[in-house]
């Protein structure tokens, strides 16, 4: 009998979207089980074999001390450890408080602070253990996840895109929207979705995160000739994926001269950039 | 896992529950057959979408609020675009209401769809999960997924993808759907509503644990609809309002075992939402044949037996897939995709029904349309009380039990609700202690 892929899916402040992801896999859900071995997935089944695993699937941000201490030992059982999505891989919309108050978050939803734990911080798993692929998206592409898994089963590398959505949606021949003056984010916003948000004429808003070599003054610049006011240029870089370079450093560039583009109600002191 | 804590003291705790959305816990403490203590706990980290809000424009409620749940993003979406809506003064009548309709069908569908196969069915059938009953059951999982798969066409048809739609906006879509577009859509939804129907005729079969509690049920009722996002909310005792009195009738509190808040009704304690309180308070509202096929199968005009609430939410997704076929017959494209929203100052809410029942968002946005505050009640931290009281009549009629079989029951009976923990935290971990004397 050949050994198959131990499999396990790890969960930490995330929506669970990516690892839906898997069970969204509708056509392609039993085979995968009958080539990977699903030894713990806490979404899916009761069961759990103990580690150590050959892949880890990791989903969402480390946000507690103790998460931070459990993804170290998720590292140490793991062969090969992959971030699915946003939250995993860039901190995710809950990294917003990265630019801001935590105690002041807290006191908003919560009555009695105290009795919530919560790090200042929203971070990477990266800024905590090694990883060893990052799968973009929030949230991440079914059909990626599964070319991502094939490759590792055939023993070949994974190719996970790096270009931008652009040369995706030249590809589809979809005419760009920023010639009919919509603000899209497609410049430097890496590909894997097949250029989604323009195929429904709307302006991607970046949730694949930056494209390796992303040049966000230039479409900075661009978008104000377009007469894009400060604040939504701030917010548009600030959502899904703030906390990933160079999305992060978009604050120094866009000057608050402008009304604050968040977070300055009632003078709690919440800056819009870092 | 349980543990002997004492001569008669007795612990039953579940670190971290399975088959559930999130992250949660559950700890029951047993003293002979007496329940001591019973706690839901929800140690999902907190991600403080209310406070990341504030500062935010109007028009990105529904894309932010959506992160909060990737199993059920369409009803934040609907929460959010018809509270923003309300604040502006705007109503989206006509076609581009049947649309949203129709992409919250495809959310039931695949919703519904996943819990009752992939995470409910292995309850009743004594599997740790569905991959394992696949092994004996290859047919019924088979089924499952591609009933699931009609919710996913749908959700990627209206709104580009199955999870986190980019085609909603205030005011409707970015693009609506061509006609044929449509007629594609329709052939697999007419397959998805026979696949629907023999999935009441099997859950109905199904063996089911006896339970019954007083429950109040609470959901929306519209005067002509099965409920989506509008209608006034109403209870199986005396409760009928509009949203806008939520704060009134309904708070939230905070308990030190939970990062969710316990939602109550002022005056009168926990209460119960999703399939069984939609169906028990608007069940005159289904379509004949729908009603008719919930006769075939013998389900009770009130349902108070959560075990049962499996056959309800199959019947939900009779009842989508026939709504979904009715909007797709009488689609004729939207002169324009959307109609314009100006933000204006003003405090407003909404409630729509997500799968696992009623979510209220509150905001009040400024004159620029910056929000300046947000509230969001999801459907778990409603029924995390009811969910609690469940699981301790539940014990009390079953001490008999063995301790992995009662753990396992127990574990059934917090999934009877489909909880959703990602929601609630803004929520589970189960433990069952046991003592013996005093
Ligand atoms: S990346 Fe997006 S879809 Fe994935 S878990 Fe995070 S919020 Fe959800
Ligand atoms: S529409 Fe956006 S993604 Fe497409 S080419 Fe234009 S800028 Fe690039
Ligand atoms: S186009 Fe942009 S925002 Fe839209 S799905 Fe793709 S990466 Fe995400």
């Amino acid at each position: 009998m050949t050994t198959r892929l131990k499999l396990a899916v790890w969960k930490f402040a995330s929506c669970d979207g990516c690892q839906l992801q898997i069970l969204d896999c509708e056509d392609e859900l039993l085979v995968l089980a009958e080539v990977v071995d699903i030894a713990y997935f806490k979404e899916a089944t009761r069961h759990e074999d103990p580690g150590p695993y050959d892949l880890s699937l990791v989903e969402g941000s480390i946000t507690t001390a103790h998460d931070a201490e459990r993804i170290r030992q998720v590292r140490a059982q793991s062969r090969i450890l992959v971030t699915i999505g946003a939250c995993a891989t860039s901190g995710g919309i809950q990294a917003l408080k990265n630019f801001d108050d935590v105690a002041v978050y807290k006191s908003i939803v919560y009555a009695t602070p105290a009795y919530v734990s919560s790090l200042a911080t929203s971070t990477p798993i990266a800024d905590h253990v090694t990883v060893d692929y990052a799968i973009p998206g929030c949230p991440i592409d079914k059909t990626m996840l599964l070319r991502f898994l094939s490759a590792l089963l055939a023993g070949r590398k994974p190719d996970i895109p790096t270009h931008t959505a652009c040369v995706a949606c030249k590809h589809s021949g979809v005419a760009c929207l920023m010639v009919r003056g919509i603000p899209c984010m497609g410049p430097v916003t890496r590909a894997g979705c097949d250029a989604l948000c323009p195929k429904f004429a709307r302006g991607c808003f970046g949730c694949f995160g930056p494209s390796e070599t992303a040049n966000v003054d230039a479409l900075i610049a661009q978008w104000r000739e377009m007469g894009v006011d400060e604040a939504t240029i701030m917010r548009a870089f600030h959502t899904f994926q703030a906390w990933a370079p160079p999305f992060r450093q978009v604050g120094d560039v866009v000057k608050s001269q402008t009304s604050p583009s968040r977070g300055a109600s009632q003078g709690q002191g919440r800056q819009g950039h870092d | 896992m349980t543990e002997e804590t004492g001569p008669r003291t007795k612990v039953i705790q579940v670190d971290y529950l399975a088959r559930v959305e999130g992250e949660g816990a559950m700890y029951i403490r047993l003293n002979g057959d007496v329940v001591e203590d019973v706690q839901l706990k929800i140690f999902e980290p907190p991600r403080f979408f209310e406070a990341l809000l504030r500062g935010r424009s109007f028009t990105e409620a529904p894309d932010i609020t959506a992160r909060i749940c990737g199993i059920c993003p369409v009803a934040y979406q609907m929460s959010a675009v018809h509270a923003m809506e309300r604040a502006c003064g705007v109503r989206v009548g006509g076609t581009l209401r049947e649309l949203r309709r129709l992409l919250y069908c495809g959310e039931w569908i695949a919703s519904h769809s996943l819990h009752i196969y992939l995470l409910h069915a292995p309850d009743f059938l004594g599997y740790a999960g569905a991959v394992d009953m696949a092994r004996d059951h290859p047919a019924l999982v088979k089924q499952g997924l591609a009933l699931k798969k009609v919710g996913n066409a749908i959700m990627r048809a209206i709104g580009g993808r199955e999870v986190h739609a980019i085609n909603v906006r205030l005011g409707g879509f970015y693009r609506t759907p061509s006609r044929q577009d449509m007629t594609a859509l329709r052939t697999e939804i007419a397959a998805g509503l026979s696949l629907a129907r023999e999935t009441v005729r099997w859950a109905a079969k199904l063996d089911f644990p006896t339970l019954e509690l007083d429950y109040e049920f609470v959901a929306l009722r519209h005067p002509t609809e099965y409920p989506f996002c509008e209608g006034r909310v109403v209870s199986s005792t005396d409760l009928d309002i509009d949203v806008a009195e939520w704060d009134d009738n309904f708070e939230e509190q905070q308990v030190a075992h939970s990062t969710a808040l316990h939602a109550v009704r002022k005056g009168r304690g926990p209460y119960f939402v999703g399939p069984m309180a939609r169906y028990n308070l608007n069940r005159d509202k289904l379509f004949d044949s729908t009603r008719a096929l919930a006769e075939e199968v013998g389900l009770e005009a009130k349902v108070r037996n959560p075990f049962r609430s499996i056959i309800v939410r199959a019947l939900e997704v009779v009842w989508a897939c026939e709504e979904a076929l009715r909007i797709i017959d009488a689609y004729a494209p939207p002169p324009q995709p959307a109609i314009e929203v100006l933000p204006r100052a003003a405090t407003a809410w909404a409630a729509t029904e997500a799968p696992r029942g009623l979510l209220v968002h509150r905001y009040t946005i400024d004159a620029a349309g910056l929000i300046r505050d947000a509230n969001i009640v999801p459907p778990t931290s409603q029924n995390q009380k009811t969910i609690e009281d469940d699981l301790r009549a539940f014990i009390t009629q079953h001490t008999h039990l063995a301790d992995a079989e009662l753990q396992w029951r127990c574990e059934q009976t917090i999934r009877n609700y489909d909880p959703c923990i990602s929601c609630a935290t803004h929520f589970l971990d189960l433990q069952v202690e046991r003592t013996h004397g005093h």
